[in-house]
């Protein structure tokens, strides 16, 4: 597909992204789109500023420069309660599952609509049961979040996150740390909700092979700059022996194995003292 | 030389800086109360977790404090012949100091330190960026909560302290050694003013309860979201407490006692 009509079609649209914490530029100048009702995927080496991102278009952080467009408006030029207003429409599954500690399972899914809406208790029970149905956890509704494993914490996280029907959803680093039958059962939950909720999904990853099944478009990400895109078959076939590293997971190529360092014969000869 | 200088302006600044940040996050409690009135629920579970859960050290630590001025009290008062004020010194260093300042001090160790430890670990496990993703103001719908919680509970654990330690003065003083009990609570009907000594204290408990809850939840909101970071907002809370508390007495003390 031609970059014009994804950028048409696009959700969520990153324009000259600049961002820097102190001295470290961790974004320069970034160009993305996100498209309506795909899974695009960001991946990229840990300490890329993937969640960073996330944080970005979520409103949470401001960009020193470009802009971030989610359906049409600027996110940095909203208002506070615009921004309130946006973000309903906006879910985010955080790397830990964020659940309120609290609270069981029904009432960390309630949440969002007890604070948004002033549906009955009836209603809020229904629809929590459904959303609790669709990630396969109804079973578990009076449990506390201390007493789930990983992988349910986040499945509760994404029945909560979809919770308010929102028009799309940020995953941080869903698969990290699961284990295989987990990691297969948020593979297949991200890819079904996004078609039968008719989401926009985009998915922040360093997970090669869970995220290339899934995913509609990669972006690869690697020290702020955007090194290669396209389509999971394209990025396979990239050129770029950087890009080619990261998905094969070599130890040495472009990124060397060893941090900085002077040489090891002067290093171990030398007095050791703290310099 | 140039070392210290730097250092200093550099404290110094992150100070200010701070100062800065923790006002503006008490305006944003203060405002964030008025729109969780009509939740009560949300406050009376705070209630219970900062109030009634400091209920039993209140108690204890009243009884105990009571007692030791029944003793100490009364030592001094039969030099003189005058055992009978027991009651009246008794029920005056707790109104006007001792209650509400160790109860608050008690109140920064109990409740003060698990407020800090529990906004910053739902800080440190993204709670709170979580619920603000969810476009819910972690600030109005936790923090607003906590501290009103705090300013109610404050005044009302003080006074059941000094309650208390009336008894447990009046349990050693007419119990063990022997002050005639009607002059022990008549002296203190008689001397003790509503006005001079009773609303004083619960001004003073008023205000330290304000502080308290206002430097606990602020630490725990600013803490380095870190296993280190949220246990050093957590010493900060209570030594930071207990300064505020010392020279808030100090000055509220100069102010309200003084000649009249």
């Amino acid at each position: 597909m031609s970059d014009s009509v994804r950028s048409q079609n696009s959700l969520v649209a990153v324009r000259g992204l600049s961002f820097s914490r102190g001295d470290n530029k961790i974004f320069k100048d970034v160009f993305m789109d996100f498209e309506r009702g795909k899974i695009t995927a960001i991946m990229g080496p840990s300490g890329t500023g993937k969640t960073t991102l996330l944080k970005l278009i979520g409103g949470q952080l401001r960009p020193a420069q470009g802009s971030i467009t989610v359906d049409g408006s600027n996110v940095h030029r909203l208002r506070r309660n615009e921004l309130f207003v946006l973000r309903k429409r906006m879910g985010m599954l955080f790397q830990s599952g964020a659940l309120l500690t609290d609270m069981n399972v029904y009432d960390n899914v309630a949440f969002p609509l007890r604070e948004h809406t002033h549906l009955s208790e009836s209603m809020i029970r229904t629809l929590v049961l459904m959303k609790l149905q669709a990630v396969g956890l109804r079973g578990a509704r009076n449990l506390m979040p201390n007493e789930l494993s990983g992988g349910m914490a986040r499945r509760v996280a994404l029945a909560r996150a979809i919770a308010l029907d929102p028009m799309m959803i940020m995953y941080d680093e869903p698969f990290t740390g699961q284990d295989p039958i987990s990691k297969g059962v948020l593979v297949h939950l991200i890819k079904s909700l996004n078609a039968t909720l008719g989401l926009t999904s985009i998915i922040v990853s360093h997970d090669v092979h869970e995220t290339s099944a899934i995913a509609d478009y990669i972006y690869v990400v690697s020290d702020g700059k955007v090194i290669g895109e396209g389509t999971p078959t394209e990025i396979k076939q990239s050129s770029s022996e950087w890009v080619q590293q990261f998905m094969d997971g070599s130890a040495d190529g472009p990124v060397h194995f060893h941090y900085p360092a002077k040489d090891l014969q002067d290093d171990l000869m030398s007095t050791g003292k703290r310099y | 030389m140039m070392d210290f200088i730097q250092t200093l302006g550099r404290n110094t600044r992150g100070s200010f800086t701070k100062l800065g940040r923790a006002t503006f996050f008490l305006v944003q409690t203060i405002t964030g109360i008025i729109e969780i009135l009509p939740r009560p629920r949300l406050l009376l579970k705070q209630l219970y977790s900062v109030g009634v859960l400091s209920f039993l050290i209140i108690s204890i630590s009243g009884l105990f404090v009571g007692m030791v001025l029944g003793l100490q009290g009364f030592y001094i008062l039969s030099d003189f012949g005058a055992e009978e004020t027991l009651g009246v010194m008794v029920a005056a260093s707790l109104v006007r100091e001792l209650g509400p300042v160790v109860s608050a001090l008690l109140f920064a160790g109990r409740a003060g330190s698990a407020l800090t430890a529990e906004i910053g670990l739902m800080k440190a496990t993204e709670q709170l960026s979580g619920m603000e993703m969810m476009a819910v103001d972690p600030i109005k719908r936790i923090i607003s909560p906590r501290f009103l919680a705090g300013v109610i509970s404050m005044p009302l654990l003080a006074a059941l302290f000094s309650a208390i330690g009336i008894i447990g003065g009046q349990i050693v003083g007419s119990g063990l050694l022997g002050v005639d009990e009607g002059a022990y609570w008549s002296q203190m009907q008689a001397k003790i003013d509503f006005q001079d000594d009773i609303i004083n204290g619960v001004i003073k408990s008023l205000v330290f309860g304000f502080v308290t809850s206002w430097i606990a939840l602020f630490e725990g909101y600013d803490a380095i979201p870190t296993s280190e970071g949220v246990s050093r907002a957590t010493t900060r809370t209570v030594v930071n407490s207990a300064f505020s508390i010392l020279g808030l007495d100090f000055i509220l003390t100069a102010l309200m006692f003084g000649d009249d």
